[in-house]
C-alpha cells in the first residue's frame, strides 16, 4: 500500500516530469502569469536566444503594477519608465503570442485577482508568477508560487522549472471569528505566530475548521500573506466552497470536462497519517482586529492593545529592531494603537481588492464620512471587481463617504505608480507589506484589514471594529 | 539567457550590514524597477537607506567590498531579481548571513553570486572583525566549503548539492532542461487531458 500523502505530494508528484542529476525534480507548470514588472528581461532573454514561448495557451498576460489607478488612464502613461515597461509587455504579448488581459479587455487587474476570477486558477495545478504573492492561488489547492525573472524565462522556454521539493507545514486553525474580526486578522495572527522566517523552506497547507468555513475570498488573503512568513506556498485542500466559487468561470472546464475534474478535486486532499515535516495550531477565538505597529508583517498587535516596549523584547537583537522600527514608524513604546492617528487609508491589493473586501469596507463606511484629515481610496483588484461593486452600488456608498473610487491595480500597495505616501505619511493599508518606504520613501504603514481600514478613514485613527456602528 | 561565470573561490573585502530581515524593498525599492534591462540597477541598491551617512555602504573603509555580511533572512520580501541584479552591479559576488529569505537565494544563485549561510556566532566574529580591521577580507571557497580569514577563521558551511553544482558550473538552466526535452513532451502528451 501507498504511504500517506500530503496534498503538496500528490500535486508535487503529477508534474515530476523528471529527476535531474544535480538532486532537483523537473517539474510542469500549468499556469504562468505574466506582468509587466517582471517579465521584459526574460522576453529579452528569449530573443536574444531565439526561443520561443513553448505555451502560450498556458501564459496570460495582465498589466498591474505600475499602472496608474486615475480614471483618465486610457491617455500615455505620464511616466515614461511605466509607460516603456507596458508598452514592452503589449509588444512582447504581440511578438510572442501571449494572450493580453489589457485595459480595454474589461478583464485586467492584479494577476493574483484575475487568475481565480477567470478560473485561471484550478485545483491540483501549478502556478507560477514573477511576484511573490503568487501563494495566493494556493487557496484552490494549487502548488503556487512566486518566481525570479530568470525562471520566468525557463517557463516561458520550457513550461518547466527545476525545483527541490519544499517541507511541509500544516497549520490548523481552530475556533470561530468574533464579529468584526476578518481573514485578514487571521492572515496577520499567522505572522504574529510564525514570525517573518519562520515558513522559510516550507510550502503551508492551511486547514482546520476555520479554514473549512471560510469563504475563497477569505482563504485567498490568508494564502497570500503566507509568503510574508517565509512560505512561498500555502494550500488548502478544495472543498465545495471551491467548486462552488469555480463553476461557470471563463476557464474553467465545462461540461463533461467539469465533471470529471470535480470527482478528480474531490481527492484532492492530505491523507489520514500522512507526515508533515511541521505542525502549529492557532486558535483564533479569542482574535481581536490586528494593527501593525512595526516595519515587518509580524510586528502586529490587538487594536486595543499599546505600542510595545523595546526594553521587553525577548533579545537584544529584536530590542534593536523594535527601536529602529518604532523610530522610522515615529511611535512611542506605551502609546494606545487607538490613539494612532492616520493620514491615509488605502483599500487595495491582492491581499484584500476582491468583492468581499469591497462589501466589507462599504457596510463600515455606509452614512459615515471620511475624517478631514485623512485622504482615502479604495482601489478594485480588477475590472470586473469594480464592476460588480458598481453594480451593487458600492462605489456609491464609498463616494458618499467621500473615499476616492479607482481604477484596477496593485497601486499603493507597493506605490510604482503615483499612488504613494509622502515622507512621515502614515497609512492603515489593507495590503501586505509594511516595510519601511514599501508605500512611499519615508511612509508609514499599518497593515490591517478592510474593514479596520474604512473605520480608521472615518475616525482618522484606529478603532477597534467591533465597536462599530453600522449605519 | 548565456550561462553564468562559474563560481569556485572568491577573496574580497566585507561590508558588515548588522541587520536582520534585510527585505528586497530595501535592497532594491520600487521606483528602481522600471527598467526593462538587467543591468544599471547598482547605483540604487539600499538607495533609501544611503540617505544615511553613516550607512555601512557610505563609509569609505568598505568602499570596494564585494563580500555582503548581514543578519538572519536576508533577502526576505518580493521575489524581485532586481535585488541580486543591483547587488552584483555594486560589486558583491557573495553575501553571508545566518539564513536567507528562499527566493531571493533561488534568484541569487542563478545569477551566480553565493550565498552562504554561517551560524550566528560566526556571523558576530566577522561581523566584529570587520568594523575593528581595516580591509578586512574573506575568502569564501565552494569547492571546500569554507569561509576564512587571516585571523585564525576557519568556518565551514553546507550548501544544498544541486546550487553548488549549479554555481560551480554556470550553466545556462535553459539549456539544461531542454536536455530533457523528450520527457516534457512525453508529459505534455500524458497530462493534457487534465487541464
Amino acid at each position: 500500500m501507498r504511504a500517506p500523502r500530503t496534498l503538496l505530494d500528490k500535486v508535487w508528484d503529477a508534474h515530476v516530469v523528471r529527476e535531474l542529476e544535480d538532486g532537483r525534480t523537473l517539474i510542469y507548470i500549468d499556469r504562468h502569469l505574466v506582468h509587466e514588472v517582471t517579465s521584459p528581461q526574460a522576453f529579452e532573454g528569449l530573443r536574444l536566444s531565439g526561443r520561443k514561448v513553448r505555451r502560450p495557451d498556458l501564459t496570460i498576460a495582465t498589466v498591474d503594477h505600475n499602472v496608474p489607478t486615475s480614471p483618465n488612464r486610457h491617455l500615455p502613461i505620464a511616466d515614461p519608465l511605466a509607460r516603456q515597461q507596458v508598452e514592452t509587455l503589449r509588444d512582447n504579448a504581440v511578438a510572442f503570442g501571449v494572450p493580453l488581459y489589457d485595459f480595454d479587455s474589461g478583464k485586467q487587474g492584479i494577476v493574483h485577482v484575475i487568475g481565480p476570477e477567470l478560473g485561471l486558477t484550478l485545483p491540483g495545478t501549478t502556478i507560477v508568477c514573477g511576484d511573490s504573492h503568487t501563494s495566493t492561488h494556493g487557496a484552490f489547492g494549487a502548488l503556487a508560487f512566486g518566481i525570479g525573472t530568470s525562471e520566468v524565462e525557463h517557463v516561458l522556454a520550457t513550461q518547466c522549472l527545476a525545483q527541490s521539493k519544499p517541507k511541509a507545514m500544516r497549520v490548523t486553525f481552530t475556533g470561530t471569528l468574533s464579529n468584526g474580526v476578518t481573514a485578514k486578522d487571521v492572515a496577520l495572527a499567522l505572522m504574529g505566530r510564525l514570525g517573518v522566517s519562520g515558513g522559510s523552506g516550507h510550502a503551508l497547507e492551511l486547514a482546520g475548521p476555520l479554514i473549512d468555513s471560510l469563504s475563497m475570498e477569505q482563504r485567498m488573503t490568508i494564502c497570500n500573506m503566507s509568503i510574508e512568513a517565509g512560505a512561498r506556498s500555502a494550500m488548502i485542500a478544495p472543498d465545495q466552497t471551491t467548486i462552488s466559487f469555480l463553476e461557470g468561470r471563463l476557464h474553467a472546464p465545462k461540461g463533461a470536462d467539469w465533471t470529471a475534474a470535480v470527482a478528480k478535486w474531490k481527492e484532492l486532499k492530505s491523507d489520514p497519517g500522512a507526515r508533515f515535516d511541521a505542525e502549529v495550531t492557532i486558535d483564533v477565538a479569542e482574535l481581536a482586529p490586528l494593527v501593525t505597529w512595526g516595519t515587518r508583517p509580524d510586528m502586529v498587535g490587538p487594536v486595543t492593545g499599546r505600542v510595545p516596549d523595546p526594553k521587553d523584547a525577548a533579545s537584544e537583537g529584536d530590542a534593536r529592531a523594535m527601536e529602529r522600527a518604532l523610530t522610522y514608524m515615529g511611535l512611542t513604546p506605551g502609546m494606545a494603537i487607538e490613539d494612532v492617528p492616520v493620514d491615509r487609508v488605502f483599500i487595495g491589493s491582492c491581499t484584500n481588492a476582491r468583492i468581499e473586501d469591497l462589501r466589507s469596507a462599504a457596510s463600515v463606511a455606509k452614512g459615515h464620512h471620511v475624517n478631514t484629515r485623512v485622504r482615502a481610496m479604495v482601489v478594485p483588484g480588477s475590472q470586473k471587481v469594480k464592476l460588480d461593486a458598481e453594480r451593487e452600488g458600492l462605489d456609491k456608498i464609498f463616494a458618499a463617504a467621500g473615499f476616492e473610487w479607482r481604477e484596477p491595480g496593485c497601486s499603493m500597495c507597493l506605490g510604482m505608480n503615483d499612488d504613494v505616501l509622502g515622507e512621515g505619511e502614515r497609512c492603515a493599508s489593507t495590503s501586505n507589506r509594511n516595510f519601511e518606504g514599501r508605500q512611499g520613501s519615508g511612509g508609514r504603514t499599518h497593515l490591517v484589514s478592510p474593514a479596520m481600514a474604512a473605520a480608521a478613514a472615518i475616525e482618522g485613527r484606529f478603532t477597534d471594529v467591533r465597536q462599530w456602528e453600522y449605519r | 539567457m548565456a550561462g553564468r561565470e562559474p563560481f569556485r573561490q572568491h577573496r574580497g573585502r566585507v561590508a558588515p550590514l548588522k541587520r536582520n530581515h534585510v527585505d528586497t524593498d530595501q535592497i532594491i525599492p520600487k521606483q528602481f524597477l522600471k527598467r526593462i534591462e538587467r543591468s544599471g540597477f547598482g547605483p540604487f541598491l539600499f538607495h533609501d537607506w544611503k540617505k544615511d551617512p553613516a550607512f555601512v555602504l557610505n563609509q569609505p573603509r568598505y568602499a570596494g567590498a564585494s563580500i555582503l555580511v548581514a543578519g538572519v533572512n536576508f533577502g526576505c520580501g518580493s521575489s524581485r531579481e532586481h535585488a541580486p541584479w543591483a547587488l552584483l552591479d555594486a560589486g558583491f559576488r557573495v553575501v553571508i548571513a545566518p539564513s536567507f529569505a528562499d527566493i531571493f537565494r533561488n534568484n541569487a544563485i542563478g545569477n551566480g553570486m553565493l550565498p552562504v549561510a554561517l551560524p550566528e556566532a560566526a556571523v558576530e566574529i566577522i561581523f566584529e572583525r570587520a568594523a575593528r580591521e581595516d580591509g578586512y577580507a574573506l575568502d569564501v571557497d565552494l569547492e571546500r566549503g569554507e569561509v576564512r580569514d587571516s585571523f585564525g577563521l576557519c568556518e565551514p558551511f553546507t550548501i544544498d548539492s544541486s546550487s553548488r553544482q549549479r554555481l560551480l558550473e554556470g550553466k545556462d538552466e535553459i539549456d539544461l532542461i531542454l536536455l530533457h526535452e523528450s520527457d516534457i513532451t512525453a508529459y505534455e502528451r500524458r497530462a493534457e487531458p487534465a487541464l
